[in-house]
């Protein structure tokens, strides 16, 4: 049974903390993968793995917050705003599927903050925004890079790869719509 | 030789060594801003963010930012922020501060480090740190 299909993440905790007692154990797995074969082989995730998911967490809502300031800018053109708003529906399935398997793994998820204090005086120009969006993505895959070797779940680190990759691609389509070399670099760090 | 004996060619070959001295740290700099990218999903200098600003950094106690929700492990350090914390802490931030919201697994390349240390160095001198 995946945690997915849980009625309530009490009845999800419940469930997983009688499989595993205190122990933060692989079924995150069931979550991120959508089925439960994998989570026996995938090592045990840790508190400090919730840890992790909790900071990206964190920085997918200030994401989905700065796609929504630039969307409001009026400074999109039609295309970029169907692009921007296309990639905060990404950021937004992140955030929803990182909260989940932080409130399934026993941890509290943080919290949209209600001000980011964006550097709103500095977006003048459509290319003032993509810029903004174009740094914040290419930070998130190096933070997604950097947490990767760290969850103790492989299948964790595995999904985080994932989001990763996904970050990536609107790093290169912002770079391109802003003119630069999409794919600046054989390697990121 | 005073200042009244200098002459031109004194004064240059001195101006010369003066920018021989400060160019490898502006290229640092230049090359920490780069690296800095990598932190730019969370930090700012000026803002806090996911993590906190760096504005005022050097000097600073850990975890001493009003407002910002430090880990308790970031709070309870007693770390002071200067060079020498800031190499060790960014080649393995979780080794020296098991339990920081930091998840990052740090910057392995010393040379890297450093010039992102001086990057900082340089931002907290900048007019966006003295506002």
């Amino acid at each position: 049974m995946s945690f997915l299909r849980m009625r309530t993440p009490v009845e999800a905790r419940r469930l997983f903390l009688g499989r595993s007692g205190l122990l933060l154990s692989g079924t995150a797995v069931a979550l991120l993968a959508g089925h439960d074969a994998l989570a026996a082989k995938a090592g045990r995730a840790t508190a400090g793995d919730v840890q992790i998911l909790n900071t990206a967490l964190g920085a997918e809502l200030e994401a989905i917050a700065a796609y929504q300031l630039g969307a409001d800018s009026k400074l999109l053109e039609k295309p970029v705003l169907d692009l921007a708003l296309g990639f905060q529906g990404h950021h937004k399935a992140h955030a929803e599927l990182l909260a989940k398997t932080v409130a399934t793994l026993g941890g509290k998820a943080v919290v949209a903050k209600s001000d980011y204090n964006f550097p709103v005086d500095q977006l003048k120009a459509q290319a003032d925004v993509l810029r903004f969006a174009a740094k914040l993505e290419q930070g998130a895959v190096s933070a997604y890079l950097g947490a990767v070797p760290l969850f103790g779940n492989r299948e964790l680190a595995k999904a985080a790869a994932s989001i990763l990759g996904d970050e990536a691609m609107h790093w290169a389509v912002l770079r391109q719509a802003l003119g630069e070399a999409p794919v600046p670099s054989a390697f990121m760090s | 030789m005073n200042a009244r004996s200098a002459g031109p060619r004194t004064w240059g070959a001195a101006i010369a060594l003066a920018l021989a001295a400060t160019a490898p740290a502006a290229q640092d700099a230049l090359r920490g801003e780069q690296v800095y990218a990598r932190c730019l999903a969370c930090h700012a200098l000026a803002s806090d963010r996911v993590g906190p600003r760096h504005c005022g950094l050097f000097g600073r106690l850990a975890g001493s930012v009003p407002g910002f929700a430090y880990s308790p492990a970031m709070k309870n350090s007693k770390i002071v922020w200067d060079e020498k914390t800031l190499d060790l802490f960014l080649a393995k931030p979780l080794k020296m501060v098991p339990g920081t919201s930091m998840t990052y697994d740090g910057v392995p390349d010393p040379g890297e480090r450093a010039d992102l240390i001086a990057y900082l160095r340089q931002a907290n001198a900048s007019p966006e740190c003295r506002k």
